[in-house]
């Protein structure tokens, strides 16, 4: 079979996403964010994001077809993320998806959100030069998931390493720049408003890197490779309260970088410890906070000192697409994975696992 | 005409039209399973029908007043539908569905339909049947049952609320009616032949009622 024509459709968030591929090769990636409309609420409300999935639906599909310049009968499969995600979300995607897949006639493949951001690092590679060498650690950091896989293949082998037992790094950024003022969404806005800071300032807590947490490499503790950032937000609004009490300006600068660095160090430096305690020697990075300026910086120098050959795609491929989700599609197709039925439910707490059900 | 009407704003509900005539139906009560059921329930009918996409001349779905989740898996399923097969998508108020029962069951004069819209409120609309046919007369709206017209009434609405609502008398109790695709395609089969007006809508939900978000505090105060 020549390289797979998919189709691929992303609503497990705010962005409307359809993208479509052949084989590794991206032909369209349209997206619709309603990220406006979540602006003055600080946050994704999901029953804003369901409605505008809906209503951004047919416009982003035609537009992706015309891009791409392909009609539906081309295609050779439609793959939607199933899970995880928000529920309503996920269920205006699914939903479609099956729509097409049954009018159209063609298989339908169900797909891990978490494992399509890191097949879209197969995106615009050909195969000789693919970044996915094997056994790659992917590190995916959003606002609504943080975790690190290890990824033997995109179509059956992928392990979850480590990941946050609370709010997502992208969930902490938001909730710390609502509590500053810096509005939303928070990571472009901690990002800047830290450049003026000093990342000293202040020494906020790295979650769950207590020796009781962490034990050792011979005796790993239960959060070695997972993450804790709910009580960081908790430790900035202390700070800040402090100024507040005794009259003083609030140094949001300084809050700023110090709060970004207390994230980006205990990220970077579990993510790196578990490539290295797992023997993998490559890692991509995945999800919208793969855009934060310090966590690009520090992971590429912990990286290249620790001898992990580090991938990062270009931006608009991090952030929730309907490419990554082709993409992954293509790669199952090409495996010759089996097809989802048209019954299956949209899974918000989808295991990284399971990467087609 | 050959029509596909899809309704998902209580339980979901599939059925093939001819004319306006039932050539196969299929409905759920449940009203948590629309994003499984559906699919697949339209996909079997087809086949058990011998119908193709191609030989079908539109796709109708129920735009609701319902419970938001359920009922946009239903018109995401129609839109996509519609759009691949190439065929128009017409939308139609659910509530009509169950006038039209009423109508049938030979309720005459003024009544209302009332559903659950949760949260102590009911989805409802007013309509008339006299000499000059069947029509919506308002509606439709969400509001607690204490605060409908005094007019007998159809529809889910009067089972949860027995003490504010009464029913319009006829030979079946009306208490416990969910709309079904099986009506509304033979409304729409009536407005697209051009013998009823006002029936036809766009096909996005009837919310009736915003997402209920709350401005955080610190925003409002917020900074920048
Ligand atoms: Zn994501």
């Amino acid at each position: 079979m020549s390289e797979p024509l998919v189709l691929g459709i992303e609503t497990s968030c705010d962005e409307t996403g359809i993208g479509i591929v052949r084989g590794t090769r991206l032909l369209a990636n349209e997206v619709a964010s309603s990220m406006d409309e979540h602006v003055r609420f600080g946050g994704v409300i999901p029953e804003i994001a369901a409605r505008a999935h809906l209503e951004a639906f047919t416009p982003t599909l035609r537009t992706a077809l015309e891009t791409a310049g392909v009609e539906l009968r081309e295609i050779d499969a439609i793959a939607v993320t199933a899970g995880p995600g928000l529920a309503g979300a996920l269920m205006v995607g699914l939903s479609a998806a099956k729509g097409l897949a049954l009018a159209a006639d063609k298989p339908l493949y169900g797909v891990n959100h978490l494992v399509a951001h890191v097949a879209v690092a197969l995106v615009d590679h050909d195969a000789a030069s693919s970044p996915l060498a094997p056994n790659t650690a992917a590190l995916l950091v959003s606002g609504g998931h943080t975790e690190i896989l290890r990824v033997g293949s995109l179509a059956r082998d992928v392990e979850l390493l480590g990941s946050t037992i609370d709010d997502a790094a992208g969930e902490a950024f938001d909730k710390t720049a609502r509590l500053l003022g810096l509005g939303y969404p928070g990571g472009p806005a901690i990002d800047a408003a830290a450049r003026m800071g000093d990342p000293k300032a202040f020494r906020f807590p790295r979650g769950l890197t207590m020796p009781k947490f962490e034990g050792t490499v011979q005796s790993p503790g239960k959060h070695r490779h997972n993450w804790s950032f709910s009580g960081l937000k908790t430790a900035v609004a202390r700070a800040a309260e402090q100024f507040e009490a005794q009259g003083l300006a609030v140094p949001t600068a300084d809050l700023a970088a110090s709060f970004q660095e207390a994230v980006v160090d205990v990220l970077t430096a579990k993510a790196v410890r578990a490539c290295q305690e797992h023997g993998l020697t490559s890692m991509l990075l995945g999800g919208g906070v793969a855009a934060n300026s310090r966590l690009r910086e520090l992971l590429a120098q912990r990286c290249a000192d620790a001898g992990v050959e580090l991938t990062v795609p270009p931006i608009p491929l991090c952030t929730d697409n309907g490419a990554m989700v082709a993409a992954l599609g293509a790669q199952l197709v090409s495996a010759g994975a089996q097809a989802s039925s048209l019954e299956i439910p949209a899974d918000s707490s989808l295991p990284v696992e399971r990467i087609v059900i | 005409m050959l029509l596909l009407t899809i309704d998902s704003s209580a339980g979901a509900s599939v059925a093939l039209t001819r004319d306006g005539a039932p050539l196969d139906a299929w409905r759920t009560e449940q009203t948590t399973s629309h994003a499984e059921v559906l699919a697949p329930a339209v996909q079997r009918m087809m086949i058990g029908a011998g119908v193709t996409g191609a030989d079908l001349d539109g796709v109708a779905v129920g735009v609701g007043p319902g419970p938001f989740t359920g009922l946009r898996v239903g018109l995401a399923l129609a839109h996509a539908l519609a759009e691949a097969w190439r065929k128009p998508l017409h939308g139609i108020c659910s509530l009509d569905s169950l006038a039209l029962r009423a109508t049938d069951a030979g309720v005459e004069g003024e009544f209302l339909v009332a559903t659950d819209a949760r949260r102590r409120e009911v989805y409802w609309a007013q309509y008339i049947r006299d000499e000059k046919g069947s029509r919506l007369v308002r509606g439709p709206f969400g509001a607690s049952a204490t605060d409908l017209p005094e007019l007998p009434a159809v529809g889910a609405g009067l089972g949860l609320y027995p003490q504010e609502l009464r029913p319009a008398t006829m030979d079946e109790d009306p208490s416990a009616w969910v709309p079904d695709a099986a009506e509304l395609g033979q409304l729409a089969e009536g407005a697209l032949v051009g013998e009823l007006h006002g029936v036809l809508c766009q096909a996005r939900p009837l919310y009736l009622r915003e997402s209920d978000a709350q401005v955080p505090v610190q925003m409002r105060q917020g900074g920048s």
